[in-house]
């Protein structure tokens, strides 16, 4: 630490609960589809993972439109999980990021915790499970018909998703809770499923918002609330990461590996959830403006870390805790 | 000035910083040239570019998508890509007062084109105000197969139609509408299109506008037992296939229902496939037959 050296290359390699990413970098559920349109524009077997979009044990058509709406630095959307159902989804879709050598994270969801559990059994059952480099359990989607259905918003709920889908996932496979900001203390969230038997967390999911059309004077989305996302929900990002690094590092809960997502655009975005606590980083929204963001953020991840002296990623990792003084 | 950002061999697609050539007038929108290498050697007519909003600090995060208006291929600037712009709210507004010189976010070419019948058939083209940019450069394309092709532009009014000059060089027919009158004839392209269809013994109907009235297109094709060829809007955060905002209720060749992206299965779609009863009032609910629908619940 201290003295700048930025010769040689730095080590950007991460240790996510047990098991090496080559590098910090992954898609965001959903901001990706299931990673064939995004290879088009980039490499995406040279992330540290790939994250697929949320899949369900059945078909689901998600919500009628306008499901997105424009926000000063942001958006809403309100797709509702849309996709082809597990089967569909290991078949045509693992099959082929298995295919291109693609570490996966597969996001799984469910409406009962038993749904999540058999979603999870058909991924890790399946013959491409050796793609698969974690499961990121989505507790936290707010576009789901019956508000009640947010996981991440009960202790209980989020307790048993988490043990019910525990008991799926061979040892040696982390499975990520992927967390809402939603929530009057995070912090306790994180406790639950880290107790319940998660290896890490995914912070943060959208945030629950509405946008009124000023010409039909009527909410914009069909769906009327829709999830906030984007550079605008930042702060609550990396106030998210903070809360449970800091919680963490004073042994109030258990230590585990948080994988950052929230607003990140740029690389500086990046480094912000990295010294906050943050392990791996995750680019959603900022994909859709630019479909090499994910790989962009990595490279200029890495050029900051090297000028800031270091020569480990992980030496930053919640580093503003060690520097924060007050 | 133009940076070529990504470009995979065999992907199909291109994804430029590209050098603004030109802005110019075109009745209420603004007519703009980009530099687009290696853009218009894949482009197919009824294909489209998504463009970003200022520069990587920009409030405005989604790309805005337009259907391509023409490209020409390795010229002196390197290949160019044309596009029509309204300013309707501050995204476009930002595009449209882009001055030569600068620079914007392209990626393309996008979705699926305008299907060519195998066989010389008449066909009929018809454009809602701006709409019709992409039909020029297919109407040339379908005069070189031997179709011959008439052309019905329509607007709100005579400042709104887009290309009224260029249709006479590449159509063999045109026929203007406006709703008030203030070129061709008074009332919409719907009024006119039976007739024209009955004429000339059209095989194919072509239509990009608004989706009302490619909605009417649909219905009036299905009337003379032909096909319409319809390319669809439908607001689009991403433009390439990622972010699943861009659906709309569509039967497929089985007879099921799907929400299917019109960025990537669109956005030239057959119009007897799109569920236009789905749409009303500015929303689109999800049929109740269509694949993984919610339960009717209550």
């Amino acid at each position: 630490m201290g003295t700048p050296t930025t010769t040689g290359p730095v080590d950007m390699s991460v240790d996510l609960a047990g098991v090496r990413l080559p590098g910090p970098m992954m898609t965001a559920s959903g901001c990706a589809a299931n990673g064939r349109e995004m290879h088009r524009f980039i490499d995406i077997t040279q992330l540290g993972a790939f994250v697929t979009k949320s899949v369900k044990l059945d078909p689901v058509s998600g919500r009628g439109t306008p499901r997105m709406a424009e926000t000063p630095s942001g958006m809403l959307n309100s797709i509702g999980l849309q996709g082809p159902g597990v089967t569909a989804f290991v078949e045509k879709d693992l099959a082929w990021l298995h295919s291109i050598g693609a570490r996966v994270v597969v996001s799984i969801a469910g409406g009962t915790a038993s749904e999540f559990a058999r979603v999870a059994r058909a991924v890790v059952r399946s013959r491409y499970a050796s793609a698969v480099a974690a499961i990121e359990v989505n507790i936290s989607c707010p576009n789901v018909a019956n508000r009640g259905l947010v996981f991440a918003c009960d202790p209980g709920g989020a307790h048993k998703v988490l043990t019910l889908v525990r008991e799926e996932v061979p040892r040696g496979l982390p499975m990520l809770a992927k967390l809402s900001p939603d929530v009057t203390d995070i912090v306790e969230i994180a406790d639950v499923v880290l107790r319940a038997g998660a290896h890490g967390l995914t912070m943060i999911n959208t945030t629950l918002g509405v946008a009124i059309d000023t010409d039909r004077l009527r909410p914009h989305l069909a769906a009327a609330t829709g999830g906030l996302s984007g550079p605008a929900i930042r702060p609550m990002a990396v106030r998210a990461i903070w809360q449970v690094a800091g919680a963490m590092r004073e042994g109030r809960i258990r230590t585990a590996p948080i994988v950052g997502a929230g607003g990140v655009r740029h690389g500086r975005d990046a480094l912000e959830l990295v010294a906050a606590g943050a392990s791996a980083v995750q680019v959603g929204t900022a994909a859709f403006n630019d479909p090499t963001a994910p790989h962009r953020v990595g490279v200029e991840l890495e050029r900051l870390v090297a000028d800031h002296g270091f020569d480990r990623l992980a030496d930053v990792v919640g580093i503003a805790h060690e520097r924060f003084t007050a | 000035m133009t940076r070529t950002i990504a470009a995979r061999e065999g992907a199909g697609v291109v994804q430029v910083e590209a050098e603004v050539l030109g802005n110019v007038a075109a009745g209420a929108y603004r007519h703009l040239t980009l530099v687009t290498p290696g853009l218009a050697e894949l482009a197919r007519p009824g294909q489209f570019v998504a463009l970003s909003v200022g520069d990587g600090t920009s409030s405005m995060l989604l790309r805005r998508s337009f259907s391509i208006h023409k490209v020409s291929p390795a010229g002196t600037y390197g290949g160019t890509t044309e596009i029509v712009v309204a300013a309707h709210g501050a995204g476009t507004r930002a595009l449209t007062a882009l001055e030569p010189g600068e620079s914007v976010g392209v990626i393309g070419p996008l979705g699926r084109g305008f299907p060519l019948p195998s066989q010389p058939v008449p066909c009929v083209l018809v454009g809602g105000g701006y709409g019709s940019a992409p039909l020029f450069w297919l109407a040339e394309q379908l005069r070189e197969r031997g179709c011959p092709v008439e052309m019905v532009l329509g607007a709100a009014s005579a400042d709104r139609l887009f290309g009224v000059v260029g249709a006479r060089r590449v159509a063999d027919g045109v026929t203007v509408t406006t709703d008030d009158g203030s070129a061709g004839v008074r009332g919409w392209v719907s009024d006119v299109v039976p007739d024209l269809v009955t004429r000339t013994g059209a095989g194919v109907v072509y239509g990009c506008g608004p989706m009302g009235m490619l909605r009417s297109l649909s219905a009036i094709a299905d009337d003379h037992g032909i096909v319409a060829q319809v390319a669809v809007e439908e607001a689009m955060a991403c433009g390439v296939g990622i972010c699943m905002t861009c659906v709309m209720p569509v039967r497929g060749e089985d007879g099921t229902t799907t929400m299917v992206r019109s960025c990537l299965d669109g956005p030239v779609l057959r119009g007897d496939r799109v569920r236009w009863e789905a749409f009303e009032d500015g929303y689109c609910r999800v049929p109740e037959d269509a694949v993984g629908a919610p339960r009717a619940v209550r």
